[in-house]
């Protein structure tokens, strides 16, 4: 086998060294009876051709958004990945590192680190970030519990605004604790009451920006009464390409704000791994879950980079831990902090732009058919749409046309027949005026 | 400092490289975008035209600073790295390849179930291996990483607690060699952590154990291979105990790359376990993630597994998304945005399949050989920390260091220096001064005997004593000589920013 | 006439009367290694004898400083988030955690005087 070093001689010579005579011997601790029991009816080992043969033959069962034009967004969007970006992350000294525990000699994914962080915290307009979390749905129910601990309080409320899976993760994450998720009913026309709600017993406030059904709405106020009762407002952004040209969750007084990085790390890739954003206030760094790099001095005076406050991590504090995270998604979150390099802040703010308005165009473009009702007034590179017959349908006649034409609600919501008509759209820098069009007229013909 | 001093700070290939932020042409970008056409936007009144602070950099001035930091980096590309319950094992490239194909890197997790039945197909035949491997008849694909899925497993148990009249039962009990994770995760469950010894022997002691078990103990949570590097001998006779006290036991499969191929974990009795992809099937560890944690489950807790799952109808497969509904009607919830870590899925059926059960038998059987090569070699100067064979990995304790001064700590980074890798250290906390090795099936007998060498090298300049001094003062070859935690924790900085630049600098000039 | 005794857990409490101060031992600190980070309770925090009162960090190890004796704590060292090296230059002086109010005396009658603490600090360094 080709990912074998050892030649029968390497094993043989190895068993007289160890003083046994066959491989079996090392394996005596296992109960006879169990190893009797191990034969597998799996296949044996394959050359690369026959390897590639039949995980290509997977691959071209899904049609991919590289032949299809794609509205697909609801948390996952597909942006233009710069060849650069992917020959950086491939390279073997990132891509087969492990976590830097020993920073002598893991400099350079301590220091892209401490720049990921520094990006995040800037681009969400908070004080500090940490090294990641798995996606922004873990880091949602992250910062649920961490509010709970900050104010000591056990109760959060999720706003309708809120990607649905972003709450049920949060909302599981809380159910065997001693903490309670309250979730609003989606809410897409952003009608609903937040404020009205804050009760003394609260931790936090959970909204989303731009929201799931895809309204800009400002928080400010909300912060405001937040602070007032003693609680966190935690903002989630699952599209980070938004910060590029809208206000940040920092500057409407978010205390916590998480997401996911996916869209500007990695291709939608069936929506995982991606990278959870995380990033809050200077106060609250000990109440932060996950990995954090420190900037310090090796001893002969040259600056450097550490994982620090290590204490607040399960391989210290256990059972106390503020988190049981371990590995998070280290390397996606080098592709984002690649990515935004790349772009930098003018590159930054035209991608934004640039999805907003192919968005606009796609919403001017969907005004002319009829029967479609475009949600919200204010969005950014998505938004909920009202069509006169149910969406998940017309998804699937859109897709027989060849076009991958947005993610009905009745998928998150299947129990709310008043969102079996709403289908949520998104345009990216990827979408042509071509595609738009197409997509325009697909639609006009499967709703006529 | 010995070496010799440049100007510019470089020396040689090790080339000092400043960050991002102080590197910033402003206005300048490595990404030239289609001019976007005039419209009337449509942000209301949440515009926003305040700098964010970003830097801007051309092209190549990005890619040569990726590139300069990677030169910082060890990896297993470039070295060994023998670090215990780590698994650093190569990672093919054909994984990558594969990940990247279009049917697979650019598809959508909410397109419709109808145009995705190759991506449902991989997980389900991914989930195939893994059942088959294991003997177990479920397995819970979303969850990210080992961590995640330990509390995928535990949260299962507790459902099915809860659903069987159980809810009172509030400990897991967790051996004391257990890694941090077990009982963070227990904590996350709302469960209470007991630990439980070790024997002289380094199992758990099964006595003990016994005695603990009763109405109020939920789970028992016990890798094995251990973190020792041995199998728990007892582990059929724990799970049988565990089962009549009413209670599951949970696995924790860091370690099933000792295993794979050789035994089924539903045949010692295990109740779930996760697998790390990221360890046992190759994926890369990416200098600290993405992982994924599939758990695999018994027949007592198939039914409380999260969403989403794959379910097979006919020819065609649909997705379960929604708990307390259809097929998943008993799942304790969703952990996981999405379909799951689709991406690593792809790595790990690619090499899966490129090994074939042949393969992984045989890198099993290798891995332990590598471990077990380590431990009769180093034994010359180290001391083992127990007795009889190792599995995967080996521990040695620090009395082979007594009285010369010279510390765990000093020995692996007097390693980095001999261009390897150091093990894991003090770890487990069972073992004092613990270094804990674990080769895998990846090492030629050569790297090893290269590994030897200097290992053996170390320990004996350490027992010449008067040797701490030159210990202390390692490394001294690496980008960075040992650098300041405690600075690092007192007075966190954990972000660049501009006006500590200019500080800095102000200060510096009033000196 | 002040009276200085030690838990096991290597807290020293000095008593002057119904008040005592609190910190942790000269040994305790040289186990920990370099102090990095010191929470201190907040006055008018109830203790209870054997409670969790205070958090002393190092780089990788965290501990809870156990309250000696049930009270109510009347002061924080405030200087000791700031500077938690005071710890490791002066445990039993500058480096105190926190004073408090002694709510039963004959709580102290179980803990160890500094002949009993030498000894079975020996014993452990053994």
């Amino acid at each position: 086998m080709r990912y074998l070093p050892l030649s029968d001689e390497n094993r043989r010579d190895m068993l007289a060294a160890i003083g046994v005579g066959s491989v079996d011997e090392l394996f005596a601790d296992i109960p006879a009876a169990a190893k009797a029991k191990a034969n597998f009816s799996l296949p044996n080992t394959q050359s690369e051709i026959e390897v590639e043969r039949i995980l290509s033959a997977m691959a071209a069962k899904n049609l991919n958004a590289a032949s299809a034009p794609s509205f697909l967004g609801a948390g996952n969007y597909r942006h233009h990945t710069p060849a650069s970006l992917d020959y950086i992350i491939q390279r073997g000294e990132f891509l087969t590192a492990y976590t830097p525990y020993q920073p002598e000699i893991a400099q350079g994914t301590l220091q892209a680190i401490y720049e990921f962080q520094t990006q995040v915290a800037l681009i969400t307009g908070m004080e500090v970030a940490n090294a990641s979390m798995y996606d922004g749905a873990t880091a949602c129910a992250e910062a649920a519990a961490m509010a709970c601990r900050v104010t000591k309080r056990a109760k959060v409320l999720i706003s309708g605004g809120v990607h649905p899976h972003y709450r049920d993760v949060t909302a599981t994450a809380m159910r065997f604790l001693d903490m309670q998720a309250e979730c609003l009913a989606p809410d897409p026309m952003a009608v609903e009451d937040l404020i009205g709600r804050i009760g003394p017993d609260l931790a936090c406030v959970i909204v989303q920006t731009p929201g799931f059904f895809g309204h800009l709405q400002d928080f400010s106020a909300l912060a405001a009464a937040c602070h007032t009762a003693g609680a966190l407002l935690v903002v989630c952004v699952t599209e980070p390409v938004s910060l590029g040209l809208l206000k940040s969750p920092g500057d409407m007084g978010a205390d916590i704000v998480v997401g996911e990085g996916q869209s500007i790390a990695t291709p939608t890739s069936f929506g995982g791994p991606g990278v959870g954003l995380f990033a809050t206030r200077e106060k609250f760094i000990r109440q932060m879950p996950g990995r954090l790099a420190g900037e310090t001095t090796d001893e002969d005076g040259r600056r450097g980079w550490v994982l620090t406050l290590s204490t607040r991590e399960q391989h210290i504090r256990r059972e106390k831990a503020t988190s049981n995270i371990c590995t998070n998604s280290g390397l996606i979150a080098l592709a984002f902090s690649v990515h935004m390099t790349l772009l930098g802040e003018a590159g930054f703010r035209r991608l934004a732009e640039l999805n907003h308005v192919h968005a606009v165009l796609l919403a001017d473009r969907l005004e002319q058919v009829k029967g479609v009702k475009i949600l919200p007034a204010a969005f950014f590179n998505e938004f909920a749409v009202q069509l006169p017959i149910p969406a998940a349908g017309v998804v699937e006649a859109l897709a027989k046309r060849g076009i991958l034409g947005g993610v009905p609600a009745s998928r998150f919501y299947p129990t709310y027949p008043e969102l079996a008509n709403t289908l949520l759209l998104a345009a990216t820098e990827m979408n042509s005026a071509a595609d738009i069009d197409a997509l325009g007229a697909a639609l006009q013909e499967v709703l006529s | 400092m010995s070496t010799t001093t440049t100007t510019s700070g470089h020396r040689g290939l090790q080339i000092e490289q400043a960050l991002i932020f102080e590197l910033d042409t402003p206005g300048s970008t490595a990404v030239d975008l289609p001019a976007a056409p005039k419209v009337r936007t449509r942000l209301g009144s949440l515009r926003s035209d305040k700098s964010i602070g970003l830097p801007g950099l051309s092209e190549p001035e990005v890619v040569r600073h990726y590139t300069r930091l990677s030169q910082k980096n060890y990896s297993i590309d470039t070295g060994f790295y023998p670090l215990g319950s780590c698994t650093m094992k190569h990672n093919p490239r054909l994984n990558e390849k594969m990940a990247r194909l279009p049917g697979f890197a650019d598809i959508h997790p909410f397109q419709p179930v109808s145009t995705a039945q190759g991506a449902f197909e991989l997980i389900d035949t991914l989930a195939h291996w893994l059942k088959t491997l294991t003997g177990m008849p479920a397995v819970a694909m979303s969850p990210a990483a080992g961590a995640h899925g330990e509390l995928c497993g535990l949260m299962c148990i507790r459902a099915a607690h809860e659903a069987n009249g159980q809810g009172a039962r509030k400990i897991v009990l967790v051996p004391e060699s257990a890694h941090g994770t077990n009982p963070a995760t227990a904590a996350l469950c709302g469960y209470q952590v007991e630990s439980i010894p070790a024997s002289a022997l380094g199992h758990v002691d099964l006595s003990v154990l016994k005695a603990r078990l009763g109405a109020d103990i939920a789970a028992v949570m016990i890798t094995n291979p251990n973190t020792c590097g041995l199998f728990e001998t007892e582990c059929i006779e724990i799970a049988e105990a565990v089962h009549v006290a009413g209670a599951y036991f949970y696995m924790d499969g860091a370690n099933f790359n000792a295993l794979v191929g050789r035994v089924r974990i539903a045949d010692l009795g295990v109740d779930a376990m996760h697998i790390n992809l990221h360890k046992t099937f190759s994926t890369p560890h990416g200098g600290g993630g993405p992982g994924a944690g599939p758990t695999v489950l018994s027949a007592a807790l198939a039914a409380f597994a999260p969403v989403p799952f794959v379910v097979k109808a006919g020819e065609n497969y649909a997705v379960a998304e929604h708990a307390g509904h259809g097929a998943a009607q008993k799942a304790f919830g969703r952990m996981k945005g999405f379909q799951g870590q689709f991406g690593v899925f792809v790595r790990a059926l690619s090499y899966i399949l490129a090994m074939g059960v042949d393969g992984l038998k045989q890198a099993s059987g290798d891995a332990v050989i590598n471990a077990n090569y380590l431990r009769a070699k180093l034994a010359a100067e180290l001391t083992p920390a127990f007795e009889g064979r190792s599995m995967h990995e080996v521990v040695f304790d620090d009395r082979f260091l007594k009285n010369t001064g010279v510390s765990t700590l000093d020995i692996a980074k007097a390693l980095i220096d001999e261009g390897f890798h150091p093990m894991t250290m003090y770890f487990p906390l069972v073992v004092h001064g613990a270094l804990l090795m674990e080769p895998t099936e990846t090492e030629s007998k050569a790297t090893l005997d290269q590994f030897i060498a200097s290992v053996l090298a170390l320990a004996r300049r350490a027992k010449q004593g008067d040797q701490a001094e030159w210990f202390r003062a390692a490394p001294r070859l690496a980008p960075r000589r040992r650098l300041d935690e405690t600075k690092a924790a007192r007075k966190p900085v954990l972000r660049w920013r501009k006006a500590d630049t200019t500080a800095e600098v102000a200060k510096q000039a009033a000196e | 006439m002040s009276q200085l005794r030690f838990t096991k857990d290597h807290e020293w409490i000095r008593i002057e009367g119904t008040t005592a101060t609190v910190g942790i031992t000269a040994y305790a600190q040289g186990q920990l290694g370099d102090i990095v980070f010191v929470e201190v309770p907040a006055q008018g925090k109830q203790l209870t004898a054997g409670g969790d009162a205070a958090v002393v960090e190092s780089v990788k190890a965290a501990s809870e400083v156990y309250a000696p004796a049930s009270g109510v704590v009347t002061e924080g060292n405030a200087a000791l988030p700031d500077a938690p090296e005071t710890v490791n230059k002066d445990p039993q002086g500058a480096g105190w955690f926190f004073k408090m109010t002694l709510a039963n005396p004959a709580e102290l009658d179980g803990l160890m005087d500094q002949a009993a603490y030498d000894k079975y600090v020996t014993e452990l360094g053994g």
